[in-house]
């Protein structure tokens, strides 16, 4: 993908981002970080790219270094979030 | 296409884009999207969440069939399949993640969810410094490098980037981490001439980046490196634990454009898209957070915030009368009355008190009070760090209201019951042109017909080192003692009196 469209998608996610972030509620900004440790931790995908390449045995290593650190933050970060998010009750009536 | 074919193209890195996975990442990050946006409320929260777990499974899966690591056979001189060592290899580093992941997300005590949190930032910064590093040593299996092995000047570009916004993020986390959790001392350390030394490695940083684009030489790769790991340490060090909030806001910010930064050199739109939403999610927080300090995001950075308010709080002090009160006051007061704003902060965290409080809250509803609890948005450690404390001790959220709901109301509140919060409700905020604290929002608490103050004595100041007016009001009442003491004597009372 050239360069330009990459870009595009960049500055309109920026956009999006922030209009869904505001509209998130005070009370779950805890979460909110949470999650999007979680979901930023997407870095697995070059991750395991670097860990399946043939090549260097370095980069290999790097990669799967990273893979670990990446599913520490994306099984946590998840776990964590849900671990929160169940304890938000309404009034019980 | 047999699928043979399709990862050995993908597993050359040399083919073209597979279309189908370029949509299972559009997807992934379309998930993404819509898992920050159930977080509009509590009650679509956790559908939210499944969305991301959901976005994250296509985005591995996806990458794990497309990148297979392939067996090279030597005598066709071509890829002969998968190699299962390889795949065995990566599966068990996503299993050893997901069992320490697990195991630290189920452990830590929802107090601890700051240094939670800004560990896990540290590693996304890690994790992007491997990946960058990575692709550095490897550029022709990310397919950012001609067949000499040049790497294309845009990655060049954006590598650098990657690498020092996730070396920044991982050093500032672990100086954040260490602050939060007590093995670092909360107060600022400031190094002569740090502005200088900073604005310099910043300077070099900057400079090495924009060299690695005509040598692409190891020595310019690690030494961006090394100074980009130096200046997270130097950057979060001066900064006091007061400002920390605003700190673990901006990191998770810097994790996000870390993140993004690597979506550009492997041209991946998951990894832009959610790079894009963490990082504004984390500007935002860390906006939030400052316009609650009423602090500059400028003057944070900067550091020192606490030290010398510190040194300005030692000053001399007027004895000024104040009313001490106990619990079978409190108590007594709170079950005449019709309407009872609790204002809890960070103190009562500490003191474990969030249990006392919500069964004394029940025990005033079952008088008939309405009880509600009002949060200022710097009352935890963290951006809502509060609210989960709340809901950990079964307060039902529609109870809990934010500042900005709240303070109209306590002028029709009997009692303002203060817990473990001091600053946020000084009203020298609003007045005192001299106060550090001076155009902060406060929660107006000295309008309640009567406001009882829970605090461990009369000695201690808030953060910012300020004395209150509001303890030494007609309608106060100091009730001094542990937050969590203090609660169980009160509902203690409570139980006893048989209103």
């Amino acid at each position: 993908m050239d360069f330009i469209a990459i870009f595009s998608i960049f500055i309109l996610a920026c956009f999006v981002g922030y209009f869904v972030v505001w509209s998130v509620t005070p009370a779950l900004h805890t979460p909110l970080m949470s999650v999007t440790n979680a979901i930023s931790s997407v870095i697995i995908v070059g991750a395991l790219i670097a860990s399946a390449a043939a090549g260097s045995a370095s980069s290999k290593w790097l990669g799967l270094a990273a893979v670990v650190m990446a599913s520490i933050n994306i099984f946590g970060g998840f776990a964590v979030t849900a671990r929160m998010l169940a304890m938000y009750k309404k009034k019980e009536r | 296409m047999d699928i043979q074919s399709i990862l050995a193209a993908a597993a050359d890195g040399h083919g073209a884009v597979n279309p189908w996975a370029a949509i299972a990442y559009l997807v992934a990050g379309v998930l993404f999207i819509l898992s920050l946006r159930g977080l509009s409320s509590p009650a679509t929260a956790q559908s939210g969440n499944r969305f991301g777990m959901i976005g994250m499974t296509i985005a591995v899966v996806t990458t794990l069939l497309t990148h297979m690591p392939m067996k090279f056979g030597d005598a066709t001189n071509s890829y002969t399949g998968v190699d299962p060592v390889g795949l065995i290899e990566i599966l068990a580093a996503i299993g050893i993640g997901a069992v320490i992941g697990i195991v630290m997300a189920r452990r830590i005590a929802m107090t601890a969810m700051p240094q939670l949190v800004a560990a896990f930032h540290s590693l996304v910064g890690l994790a992007a410094v491997a990946v960058a590093a990575a692709a550095y040593l490897n550029p022709q299996a990310f397919g950012i490098a001609d067949a000499a092995g040049q790497i294309f000047t845009v990655s060049r570009i954006e590598m650098g980037l990657g690498i020092a916004i996730g070396a920044i993020t991982f050093s500032g986390s672990v100086i954040a981490f260490l602050k939060l959790n007590g093995n670092m001392s909360g107060s600022p350390i400031m190094l002569p001439g740090r502005h200088i030394i900073n604005l310099g490695t910043l300077a070099a940083i900057i400079g090495l980046v924009a060299y690695f684009t005509v040598d692409q030489s190891p020595w310019v790769f690690w030494t961006v490196t090394g100074l980009s790991f130096a200046i997270g340490f130097l950057l979060i060090i001066p900064i006091g634990g007061a400002d920390m909030p605003v700190v673990v806001s901006m990191l998770n910010s810097y994790s996000g454009w870390a993140a993004a930064a690597m979506g550009f050199t492997l041209g991946n739109t998951a990894m832009i898209i959610t790079g894009a939403l963490v990082g504004s999610s984390g500007a935002i927080l860390s906006y939030i957070m400052c316009r609650a300090m009423n602090r500059s995001f400028i003057s944070v950075i900067a550091g020192g915030f606490g030290a010398e308010a510190a040194a300005s709080g030692g000053g001399s002090k007027e004895q000024r009368p104040w009313k001490p009160g106990s619990a079978d006051d409190a108590a007594f007061l709170m079950s005449q009355a019709d309407t009872v704003i609790i204002v809890p902060g960070y103190g009562m965290a500490v003191a474990q008190a969030q249990h006392a409080l919500r069964e004394m809250g029940d025990l005033l509803k079952k008088e008939g009070v309405t009880v509600k609890y009002a949060i200022h948005p710097v009352a935890g450690r963290m951006p809502g760090h509060m609210n989960v404390l709340l809901a950990e001790a079964n307060v039902p959220y529609d109870e809990v209201f934010e500042l900005e709901d709240i303070n109209g109301e306590f002028a029709q509140a009997d009692v303002a019951f203060v817990i473990g919060a001091n600053d946020v409700t000084n009203p020298s905020a609003k007045t005192d042109k001299t106060s550090p604290i001076y155009g902060m929002p406060v929660l107006d608490v000295e309008k309640a017909k009567t406001v009882l103050f829970v605090k461990r004595s009369m000695g201690g100041v808030g953060y910012a080192g300020v004395d209150n007016d509001v303890f030494y009001m007609d309608q106060t009442m100091m009730l001094l003692g542990d937050a969590k003491k203090m609660t169980d004597d009160i509902v203690k009372a409570l139980n006893g009196g048989g209103h």
